[in-house]
């Protein structure tokens, strides 16, 4: 997938089926053709049998819950290890922003500081080395509590209790615009004010407040109305990482080859549409490297029974 | 069928979209209307500039040695995590020296320049009931200056430097209460003045100088319930 056509996705374009082909994916593509109904069936059912797995999921979620659990003990015990919160921080003396906020200050304030610049700095290398959104789902506490709203959705979902009422995607372009317009405009950090990342990593280490009903009510909305809404159309701190990631060495990379293409990895991703080559015939190489809004969350490596998702980091395969 | 489903999901975006923007926006009523005007920090720069140029990540309320900062609520607009200080509970008595909090700032929210206590600017101190003023009466002050289960601290120099001591665990025994002055922060910024030019008359006033920078100490000091002295937000010198 170009750069070009992952930046696009991302931004709120669907998805097109590549109009190129390799050869050798070809192959595999007309190689699979044959293979029909009930033998696909079956082998689709055995792939599965034995398979289950969330050696990703428990692996980010105990990354996820230590990372902000650093901040509050820090704070506790006064050990100065990790000072501040998500919005900005010195680790070990060390400046660190998280780059949204960085751009509203700037926006607003149109003054910028040389710590904000050596925090931005710092946080930007950080963020492209592991990918942009990683950010989301390694770090941010609101996309915890989001995920599990999203199985409360998903449970109530089945018993025809909720529906899922999707929004376009392009919903969060058009917001990141006008968030970032209303910074410069009114000279206010308008967006921070709401952010419920900011607000739930604040309410971890100095004590929640008011602040946290916008959050439960965000949540709560999730669970009845919009499956993952603030994190798939509206919130533009995914999107700023999901720029600065979208060329980054640390990447999922899908693999045509065993692919049953029964499309479980979509079922449980926050952002199906990076992973449009997993369906059938629409992989333009026996190998994809999955696009800028990726979050590297581990959800479809998990997921998948054959092993044709993995993590990948670009350049290290040809070295090892 | 499809094309009926885009428009509503286009219709929904927009309702969304634009609900959102309407949440983010109800911000500029607290901020516009001043409806919860706060002390900020040492160093703070002009409201609206603060308010934009703060990053809202408190690391100056963690490196407050008597913990005197706190971030504003959702009530404060866009003030949601903005630090100010509540100087009644819990006032700023400098015993940092060297503004920690002005260095703690990422941002440069709480100006840089600041390097030490008698450059800032939060306000000016204002005897606010004269009637109710302990010294003004002519009387002293024994016992703590805010007794429990007032939670307030402040570092005593002459006791430990580094350690706060919870003023309801510290008595006073006072002729004549002179706390504001006894316990202000910076010097020559507040003195007790008799009344009239009779020596035998005991009743002293207090008279807030240039000098003050309206930290709050003499508000979170004052015994008298509510405080005589108060600092108004962001005065200066010469303003009505």
């Amino acid at each position: 997938m170009s750069l070009l056509t992952s930046l696009k996705v991302m931004l709120g374009a669907a998805p097109e089926r590549p109009k190129t082909t390799t050869p050798e994916a070809a192959a595999m593509h007309e190689a699979k053709r044959l293979i029909k109904g009930p033998e696909r069936a079956r082998e689709i059912k055995a792939a599965h049998a034995e398979y289950k797995s969330n050696k990703w999921r428990n692996i980010r979620w105990a990354t996820l819950i230590a990372v902000n659990l650093v901040f509050v003990l820090s704070y506790r015990f006064d050990v100065q290890l990790v000072e501040g919160a998500l919005t900005a921080s010195r680790v070990v003396g060390f400046h660190m922003a998280d780059l949204n906020s960085a751009l509203q200050v700037m926006l607003a304030y149109k003054v910028i500081l040389l710590n904000l610049v050596i925090g931005t700095g710092t946080v930007l290398l950080m963020w492209w080395l592991f990918g942009g959104r990683t950010f989301c789902s390694w770090v941010c506490p609101y996309h915890l509590l989001a995920e599990i709203a999203e199985k409360l959705h998903l449970v109530l979902a089945a018993r025809r209790m909720v529906v899922d009422y999707p929004l376009h995607r392009g919903t969060r372009t058009v917001l990141y615009v006008v968030f970032a317009l209303l910074a410069a405009v009114s000279g206010y950090t308008v967006f921070e004010s709401i952010s419920p990342t900011g607000i739930v990593s604040r309410a971890l280490i100095y004590g929640p407040g008011l602040a946290m009903i916008w959050v439960v009510g965000l949540l709560a909305y999730e669970v009845v109305f919009i499956r993952r809404m603030w994190c798939r159309y509206i919130c533009p701190i995914g999107l700023t990482y999901g720029l600065v990631g979208a060329v980054s060495p640390v990447r999922v990379k899908y693999n045509l080859e065993n692919c049953l293409h029964e499309g479980d990895c979509r079922k449980v991703c926050l952002v199906p549409h990076v992973l449009d080559c997993t369906k059938k015939t629409y992989a333009e190489d026996v190998e994809v490297a999955i696009g800028a809004d990726c979050t590297r969350c581990g959800l479809c490596i998990d997921a998948c029974p054959t092993g044709s998702l993995r993590y990948d980091v670009k350049g290290l395969n040809k070295l090892l | 069928m499809t094309n009926s489903k885009t428009r509503r999901q286009v219709m929904r975006s927009l309702t969304m979209g634009g609900a959102i923007i309407g949440a983010s926006l109800f911000g500029f009523f607290p901020v516009l209307r001043k409806w919860t005007q706060r002390l900020r920090p040492p160093g703070a720069l002009d409201e609206r500039d603060f308010l934009s140029a703060c990053i809202k990540c408190g690391q100056c309320v963690q490196v407050c040695p008597v913990k005197a900062i706190e971030l504003g609520d959702l009530d404060e607009g866009f003030g949601v995590g903005v630090p100010f200080i509540p100087a009644r509970a819990q006032a700023c008595d400098f015993s940092c020296d060297a503004v920690q909090c002005v260095l703690a700032c990422p941002t440069g929210a709480l100006n840089h320049a600041i390097v030490k206590k008698e450059q800032v600017h939060m306000g000016l101190a204002r005897l606010d009931r004269p009637g109710a003023c302990l010294a003004r009466k002519g009387e002293g002050h024994k016992g703590p200056a805010r007794p429990a289960p007032f939670k307030g601290v402040h570092r005593y120099a002459e006791i430990d430097r580094w350690k706060p001591v919870k003023l309801a665990e510290y008595p006073y025994d006072l002729a004549i209460c002179d706390l504001c002055v006894r316990e202000c922060p910076i010097q020559g910024a507040i003195t007790l003045e008799p009344m009239s030019s009779d020596p035998a008359d005991k009743r002293r006033t207090p008279v807030v100088h240039e000098a003050c920078v309206g930290c709050g100490m003499c508000e979170m000091i004052c015994p008298t319930e509510a405080a005589s002295i108060v600092v108004d937000i962001r005065r200066k010198w010469g303003d009505a």
